[in-house]
C-alpha cells in the first residue's frame, strides 16, 4: 500500500475530524484492536484533535500531533502504523513468517501461506483461528519485534488447508514510505 | 452532550470488564514498550541485517548499544540464524547482500554529488520602474523546508516572501523587493534554516522587463 507513497504528491489535504466521527473511530478501533481504552487514550488523548490525512486510492491517515497512528484503505479496518505497533506490540494478533520469507516482506510482497505454516512460522491455534480480512501484526522468525501490518486474505485455517497463494496481504512493512514518514 | 456520547461508546469494550477483577480499581495505561531504532537505517537493530547498510549499522550499534551488539551478532546468534538455512543458500544471501550494500553507497554517493552539483538561482525579477521581486530556485536540492525558508525571509526584510509555483511547475521562494545580495549573503552565512549550501553553487541572475511590453 505505501511502497511508493510520497507526501508531496499523494496527500490530497490535511483535515481536523468531527469529534462525532472521532467518537466512532475510537468506538471501532477499541471494537477492532485488543486494546484497553486507557491504554488508547494515552496514545490518543481526547482533548487531540485526530487530523485526517487524505491520500490518493483511497487512504486515509490519521495522525494526532503530526504523528501517523492510523491509517485505513476505504471502508475498511483499521490498522495502526508500524511504530505504534512496535510501541504496542499486543494490539493486533500475530502471525509469524520464516526466516526466508524476511528478505521478500521487505520488499514489499504478500505473504503466502507455506512461508507462514512452515517450520520457522506462526499461525494461531485453531481454537484462536481468525478469520479472513482481519489485521494481523506480522512478526519474523527469531525477531522481537514486528516487521509489517497485514490483513489476512484466507481464514488462518484456510491457509493451513490450502497452504498455496497469499495468505497475508501486507498493508505497510519496515522501510516502506509510510515508515520513513515520521510526521506529517 | 459529547460527554454523554463519549462514555458508552468506550464501556462496551469486553477488555475492561476482563481487566477489572485483577487490576487495581483506577486501570491504568499500559506503557508503550520502548524500541531502539538504528540511527543509520531506521529500522530495529535485529533488522539491519536486511538493510542496505549493514557494515555502518553494526558499527553504530556497537558503539551506542554494545549489550545488543552482542546479542545480534556474536558467534551464538549467527549459528542459530545459519542453522535453518544451507550452506549453500546461506553463502548465496551473503553475496546478494554483499552486492546490495555496494549497489546501496553508489545510490548514495550518486545522489550526493548530484546535490552537490544542483545550482540555487536567485533571480531579480523587474516589476515596474524602480520595483522588484526576488525568486531564489533550488533551495529544496538541500533538503531546505522552503516554507521555513520563506518565512524566515519574510521576518528578516520585513517583506512578503511566499512559496509559489513556476511556470515549470517547481516551487520556489518569492521575496518582495530587491533582496538578492542579502539573500547571497545569507546563503553564505548559513543564517538559520538555510544549511550546508556550497556558495559556488549559488547563481544571482537579473531579468530584465522588456521595452516593448509597455
Amino acid at each position: 500500500m505505501f511502497k511508493k507513497f510520497s507526501p508531496s504528491t499523494d496527500i490530497a489535504g490535511h483535515t481536523p475530524v468531527k469529534t462525532s466521527v472521532q467518537r466512532g473511530i475510537r468506538a471501532s478501533v477499541l471494537s477492532q484492536w485488543k486494546i484497553e481504552p486507557e491504554t488508547l487514550e494515552a496514545i490518543w488523548p481526547k482533548k487531540e484533535g485526530l487530523v485526517h490525512v487524505k491520500c490518493r486510492e483511497h487512504i486515509s491517515i490519521y495522525t494526532v500531533h503530526g504523528e501517523p497512528l492510523i491509517f485505513q484503505h476505504f471502508d475498511g479496518p483499521f490498522y495502526p502504523t508500524l511504530r505504534l505497533l512496535h510501541k504496542y506490540p499486543y494490539i493486533l494478533p500475530m502471525v509469524k513468517v520464516d526466516r526466508g520469507a524476511i528478505r521478500f516482506l521487505l520488499a514489499g510482497a504478500h505473504m503466502m501461506c507455506p512461508g507462514l505454516t512452515s517450520a520457522g512460522g506462526y499461525l494461531p491455534p485453531a481454537d484462536a483461528a481468525l478469520p479472513a480480512g482481519t489485521p494481523v501484526a506480522i512478526h519474523a522468525e527469531g525477531k522481537e519485534h514486528a516487521v509489517g501490518v497485514g490483513i489476512t486474505k484466507l481464514s488462518t485455517e484456510e491457509m493451513r488447508a490450502v497452504n498455496k497463494g497469499v495468505g497475508v496481504e501486507t498493508a505497510t512493512y519496515l522501510g516502506d514510505d509510510l515508515w520513513a514518514l515520521q510526521t506529517l | 452532550m459529547a460527554k454523554k456520547g463519549k462514555t458508552p461508546a468506550q464501556d462496551p469494550a469486553p477488555e475492561q470488564a476482563a481487566a477489572d477483577p485483577d487490576a487495581p480499581p483506577p486501570p491504568e495505561p499500559v506503557p508503550p514498550v520502548s524500541v531502539i531504532y538504528c540511527a543509520v537505517c531506521t529500522y530495529p537493530p535485529e533488522y539491519c541485517e536486511f538493510g542496505a547498510s549493514l557494515t555502518r549499522c553494526k558499527e553504530w550499534l556497537k558503539e551506542e548499544h554494545s549489550d545488543l551488539f552482542d546479542k545480534y551478532y556474536s558467534e551464538e546468534a549467527l549459528q542459530t540464524k545459519v542453522g535453518t538455512l544451507s550452506l549453500e543458500a546461506q553463502q548465496k544471501l551473503e553475496k546478494d547482500m554483499a552486492k546490495k550494500e555496494v549497489k546501496a553507497e553508489a545510490k548514495a554517493e550518486a545522489a550526493l554529488k548530484k546535490k552537490m552539483a544542483s545550482q540555487i538561482i536567485i533571480k531579480r525579477i523587474e516589476r515596474t520602474k524602480r520595483k522588484h521581486i526576488t525568486s531564489v530556485f533550488g533551495l529544496e536540492a538541500f533538503d531546505i523546508d522552503l516554507k521555513k525558508a520563506a518565512k524566515q525571509f519574510a521576518s528578516k526584510f520585513a517583506t512578503g516572501a511566499s512559496v509559489s509555483k513556476n511556470p515549470q511547475g517547481l516551487d520556489e521562494i518569492v521575496v518582495s523587493g530587491d533582496v538578492s545580495d542579502e539573500i547571497l549573503e545569507m546563503i553564505e552565512n548559513e543564517v538559520g534554516v538555510l544549511k550546508g549550501i556550497p556558495a559556488d553553487n549559488v547563481e544571482l541572475v537579473e531579468e530584465k522587463k522588456k521595452k516593448g511590453g509597455e
